[in-house]
């Protein structure tokens, strides 16, 4: 057994976990404020990478203004998204509602492919070393970077949801909407700020990630690998995509290295977390911190 | 004539502008059912005004026009104006309601159950920035003393302290006119009693004027100043509490429209099954 190996890919897992929670919990944000099960969040990723890449290259921007802006504008994009194509769909069947999300799926990333190309393009380097030695194990910079903002946007959302007003209206908006609004809430401003928000910090996530692989179209996967994670935590729960990301990230790795050790069919990295989807759907459909009267769609 | 002036307050729900106005406003559910038929009532500042009626006369209905809610329901006002301080206030937003001073506690308490009592009364002063929430709370805990010590979830609250809750929650909206929606409701007779006190003295220490929907119309008419009875979407009487509590039209239906037989044979009944299941 290679255990330096195993210590690396654990230590991986961990890292790209958390950016799976953390593409989790704008995931959940969205589903919980609004109900809508947006199919177009890797999308998120994707515009909020090639953006930043296109500020950083084409305006050779410094990377601390192009992420700030690619973030306002991701902000706005978000509420852009929700006003004009989710908010004439609120009282309309679920299955129409999803469609919209795969049909705006669809079409940005033909849009991006449309005017960035089809190939990848690496970011300016933003780091003076490429990677770092922590503990003998090696850590590239860009994910330690990746670290550190996962966990700032954890702890900003549990401060967000328990000591905000807006936070505290969101949630009140999740478990009753009529309730929320006889306490003075605007539910459609709600509905606006929470897609504001899931935009914006999936956009994050798809920075770390194209500074460290480049910005290209394999990024809206990351809202594929999202549902494995938000399902494992329960597709309501906020802590569960955290915990349900932690757990895909950590188990890709993991088969990645039995694959390595011993399988060799060179595809588990890939696949590993859909057997686990398919595992949990059969023994805990509601996950581990789902509350189970969630509507199945 | 000074003192004359100084006089107390004159109870008439027919002075100038009354804090709110209703005028033979229709509301229509789903676009077909016509639920209130040209209700008309005038909430003067600073009074209780009781709407009583049976189950279905529309008294719900007359709150949440009055609060906006009705537009979740798919309900709408088709005719005549309400008017709060004098502005037409019907059509608006609710939240915009809410922010210029009319708070509804709904039927049911609808408190938020996977909230904590603290988190629920933050969330009532959502329309406010001031800084004197803390403050508001501490007032909160004052009227409520049990809730101080409830640290856990608004849901695992008995009934009377989720109503004490919903109250809490309206007074941190610092309202003008807070709409009360059955507040005994599946509440027993001592803790109806002790509610019922704490409106009163709500409405004497911080002035805030409320409309109060209630069942229990003995209970509603003691601690009100006016009232008016609906039936079938109309106010069909009103007068002062001591008018209405003396009418006999009233007295008959309290005992639910029928005589007073039935009404003792449904205590009876009821009597003995409470007392067989205790």
């Amino acid at each position: 057994m290679d255990w330096t190996l195993l210590f690396q890919l654990v230590l991986n897992g961990l890292i790209v976990g958390t950016l799976y929670g953390v593409v989790g919990m704008s995931f959940v944000l969205v589903y919980k404020a609004s109900q809508v099960v947006n199919f177009a969040q890797g999308e998120f990723l994707l515009i909020g990478a090639w953006v930043c890449w296109w500020l950083l290259t084409q305006w050779q921007l410094p990377f601390w203004a192009g992420f700030l802006l690619t973030l306002a504008f991701m902000t706005v994009f978000g509420i852009v998204l929700q006003v004009v194509v989710l908010r004439p769909l609120i009282g309309e069947p679920v299955i129409s509602v999803i469609m919209a999300t795969i049909g705006l799926s669809i079409f940005f990333q033909a849009l991006m492919k449309w005017m960035f190309g089809v190939f990848a393009q690496p970011f300016p380097p933003i780091f003076p070393a490429d990677r770092v030695e922590i503990f003998g194990l090696q850590v590239q910079t860009a994910y330690l970077l990746s670290l550190g903002i996962s966990i700032v946007i954890m702890a900003g959302f549990a401060w967000f949801f328990t000591a905000s007003k807006h936070g505290l209206a969101m949630r009140a908006t999740a478990f009753d909407q009529q309730v929320a609004q006889s306490l003075g809430v605007s539910v459609p401003k709600v509905f606006a700020m929470s897609w504001a928000i899931s935009a914006m910090v999936s956009a994050v996530a798809g920075v770390v990630v194209g500074v460290v692989n480049g910005a290209s179209s394999g990024l809206s996967a990351y809202g594929i690998k999202v549902f494995p994670a938000v399902i494992l935590g329960g597709l309501d729960s906020i802590v569960g995509a955290v915990l349900g990301g932690l757990i895909v990230g950590v188990l890709e790795n993991l088969a990645q290295y039995l694959d390595a050790q011993w399988l060799n069919w060179g595809n588990m990295v890939q696949v590993a977390p859909f057997y686990a989807l398919i595992l949990i759907l059969l023994v805990k459909p509601y996950g581990l911190f789902g509350t189970r009267n969630i509507e199945r769609v | 004539m000074g003192e004359a002036l100084a006089a107390p307050r004159a109870p008439s729900p027919h002075e100038a502008t009354p804090l709110l106005e209703v005028n033979n406003i229709e509301v229509v559910y789903n676009d077909v059912i016509l639920v209130l038929r040209g209700l008309s009532l005038r909430v003067p500042r600073g009074e209780i005004v009781a709407l009583l009626g049976a189950n279905g006369a529309g008294k719900s209905t007359t709150l949440k026009a009055v609060s906006g809610l009705l537009r979740s329901e798919e309900g709408e006002v088709t005719r005549g104006e309400i008017r709060f301080e004098g502005e037409r206030i019907d059509g608006i937003e609710p939240d915009r309601i809410v922010h210029r001073g009319i708070f509804q506690v709904m039927e049911g308490r609808r408190i938020v159950a996977d909230m904590t009592c603290l988190e629920n009364l933050r969330l009532g002063a959502f329309t406010r920035s001031d800084g004197e929430v803390r403050r508001d709370i501490d007032m909160v805990y004052g009227y409520f003393p049990r809730l101080r010590e409830r640290t856990g979830l608004a849901g695992y609250l008995s009934g009377g302290e989720q109503q004490m809750l919903a109250i809490g929650r309206a007074l941190m909206a610092r309202p003008k006119l807070i709409l009360m929606d059955e507040p005994s409701m599946g509440l027993s007779p001592l803790l109806v009693k002790e509610v019922f006190g704490i409106v009163r003295q709500l409405n004497r220490d911080l002035g805030i004027t409320i409309l109060l929907v209630e069942q229990n119309a003995r209970m509603a008419l003691s601690i009100a100043s006016y009232g008016y009875v609906m039936e079938q979407g109309k106010v069909v009487l009103d007068g002062t509490a001591e008018a209405l509590a003396g009418n006999e039209d009233v007295k008959e239906f309290y005992l639910g429209g029928h005589g007073a037989e039935r009404k003792s044979f449904r205590n009876l009944k009821s009597f003995r099954r409470r007392k067989r299941w205790l």
